[in-house]
């Protein structure tokens, strides 16, 4: 088959001006591919670092105590304890949990936290917020705190708060003042505004407060043991995955983040679809510029084919002569068209700073090996109609032409 | 001399019904090896149809066609391709060369074809024959760029690549001018009397036919004389 192949090379490198047209259309095929496939993966990366880049990837919280029935010694019901939703519930023993979680692999960071509900008053002003408490040196690990912030600093030291910036003009704050937050525990601490971010997220922006683990410890009257444990993963993307290695290995009840983002999946789905449709157009159109360049070539060899057929070549080995030239000129197109779509994928930044307003192309998605096995082998299917034909050609009519 | 092939009442029809055309009618033929017989005969009367037959490139309507002992007819077609490389040899009029090919590229191609590969004793053979076409100084030059008579030359040398026993001859100088017919018909004549490889030549011209130890005459499908 070697020299099958010798004479599919040169019946390419005979008309270099036709085979080059051809080439150059599959490589606009493969470009196109490697384009939409970097800009399909960019976007779900960026629509991913977006709305969950900023949230844990993985939680587990402490699950709520069952309403008590206190019976009486004559057996009636005395008095029902109804489960509170304020009341926030223990993770006792977190901290001997927290080695263990932080040597799974895949996990980037894991942050203990105790978490309730509050008042935030300063003067006759009052803001209900979301307290969250964090270990100091741990602010960084699931919200990039001292990336957002705005004015101050991240610290979380005892006695000092961490306000977003729009809950901070709602009350009219500045730094380095004072304020009180009082707990749903009933418990009140005076505190000092640290530090002011800037999330984008109103939600987080609007309604949140970050304090020290400790001062929360104070706040929800939680001596020891944590609400909740956040986890951020590496690979968000293998959540589901660490999740339930995390329950297998502890016990505790680690939910990924996809468990209620349905929504947000099924839209990244859909997106990917939207891709798979136009990869796929994109590979027919190379098969069928393929396959109608190799059919013309066939007809115009078929004096060629059919001296060949005198000497003594079978049908197989000109089924392979022009299956190897749809195989090298799907190579060709192939590396080709890689190789653009990866030189005009350079000058866009790189997934880690993807700004809002441009084209979210990731260089790293391009796709280029799978890009060019399916142009060879959507090539070689391609060449398969015309092979059969150039393998039917009657020797006798064709050398008579 | 022994029996090279044999033929007995080779009929050929092309078409069906009122468009049906009997090309060959119940032909008889006799080759022995060694011979070098020159195939005479008006236009239409069968000659290019009787070659292709022999050439195993087309399989009679009926008929019995045996070459070295073997049932041609009841050959398949991977069988009958196998066959033709290694016994027979083609010269056609107008040399079908591999345009793409250098000369020597298309003297080998049989051999290349058969081995998967060009091989270095493939070249020195393909060499030694163009050299003996007196092509030795055209041997890496494109076909395409070749005179007449040298496409023909390459062309008897192709067909001589492998050794075959027969070679057919579809007007191999019927293209050419007198000077280079007479020197493509004096190589098949001394390849025939050097190396006893047995030569069918379809031809018109009387002068060529005379070059010829026997004369087959076919008229109407059948062997007239």
């Amino acid at each position: 088959m070697l020299y099958a192949l010798k004479i599919a090379a040169r019946y390419l490198t005979a008309n270099m001006a036709q085979t080059a047209l051809l080439v150059v259309g599959v490589a606009v095929g493969v470009f196109i591919f490697i384009f939409m496939s970097a800009l399909i993966g960019g976007l779900a990366q960026f629509i991913l670092s977006r709305t969950v880049g900023d949230i844990a990837h993985v939680t587990i919280e402490a699950e709520p105590e069952d309403p008590a029935i206190l019976i009486a010694p004559e057996g009636h019901v005395l008095v029902v304890t109804q489960r509170g939703r304020t009341r926030t519930a223990s993770l006792a023993e977190a901290a001997t949990w927290l080695p263990l979680i932080e040597n799974v692999p895949g996990v980037k960071a894991v942050s203990p936290q105790i978490t309730g509900a509050g008042f935030l008053t300063r003067g006759a002003q009052v803001a209900q917020v979301s307290v969250t408490g964090v270990e100091p040196g741990r602010e960084a690990a699931i919200l990039d705190l001292p990336g957002y912030m705005v004015e101050g600093r991240a610290r979380m030291s005892s006695g000092l708060i961490v306000l977003g910036r729009e809950l901070a003009e709602d009350l009219d704050l500045s730094l380095n003042q004072p304020l009180r937050l009082q707990s749903s525990e009933g418990v009140t601490a005076m505190l000092t505004l640290s530090g002011i971010f800037e999330t984008g997220n109103g939600a987080i922006d609007g309604a949140r407060a970050f304090v020290s683990l400790s001062t929360t410890r104070t706040l929800f009257a939680m001596p020891q043991g944590a609400s909740r444990i956040e986890i951020k993963l590496f690979d968000l993307n293998a959540a589901g995955a660490t999740a339930a290695r995390i329950r297998s290995l502890t016990g505790l009840d680690a939910v990924p983040w996809t468990d209620g983002a349905e929504q947000l999946m099924e839209a990244l789905d859909a997106q990917a679809q939207t891709g798979y449709f136009l990869k796929t157009f994109a590979l027919i159109t190379i098969v069928i510029g393929v396959a109608s360049a190799l059919l013309l070539s066939t007809y115009r060899r078929r004096p060629e084919i059919g001296i060949m057929r005198a000497m003594g070549a079978g049908r197989s080995f000109v089924v392979f002569v022009f299956v190897a030239q749809g195989a090298l000129v799907g190579l060709m197109g192939g590396v080709m068209g890689a190789a653009l779509g990866y030189l005009a994928l350079l000058p866009f930044p790189p997934r880690e700073a993807f700004e809002p307003g441009t084209l979210p192309m990731d260089i790293t998605q391009g796709s280029y090996g799978l890009a060019i096995t399916l142009t060879v082998i959507g090539a070689i299917l391609a060449s398969i109609l015309p092979a059969r034909s150039a393998a039917r050609v009657d020797p006798v009519t064709a050398i008579g032409q | 001399m022994s029996t090279l092939l044999d033929v007995r009442d080779l009929v050929k029809t092309f078409g069906v019904g009122e468009a049906e055309t009997r090309v060959l009618r119940g032909l008889s033929l006799h080759l022995e090896r060694g011979e070098m017989a020159a195939l005479l005969g008006p236009s239409g009367s069968g000659k290019s149809t009787l070659l292709t037959i022999l050439g195993t490139l087309m399989k009679p309507t009926s008929g019995q066609y045996r070459m070295l002992e073997r049932d041609l007819i009841a050959a398949d077609d991977r069988a009958l391709t196998e066959f033709r490389n290694a016994h027979i040899g083609f010269v056609f009029q107008f040399h079908n060369l591999l345009p793409d090919f250098t000369a020597l590229e298309n003297v080998i191609f049989p051999t290349a074809v058969r081995e998967g590969r060009e091989t270095p004793q493939a070249r020195a053979r393909g060499r030694t024959l163009l050299a003996r076409m007196g092509l030795a100084d055209r041997i890496d030059f494109p076909s395409s760029k070749l005179s007449g008579g040298q496409k023909q030359r390459v062309a008897v040398a192709r067909a001589l690549m492998n050794s075959p026993e027969l070679v057919l001859a579809d007007e191999p100088t019927g293209n050419l001018d007198r000077v280079s017919a007479m020197q493509v018909m004096d190589l098949i004549t001394q390849i025939n009397r050097q190396e006893g490889t047995t030569f069918l030549i379809s031809t018109h011209d009387e002068k060529i036919a005379d070059l010829c130890q026997r004369q087959i005459v076919v008229g109407d499908g059948v062997v007239t004389g």
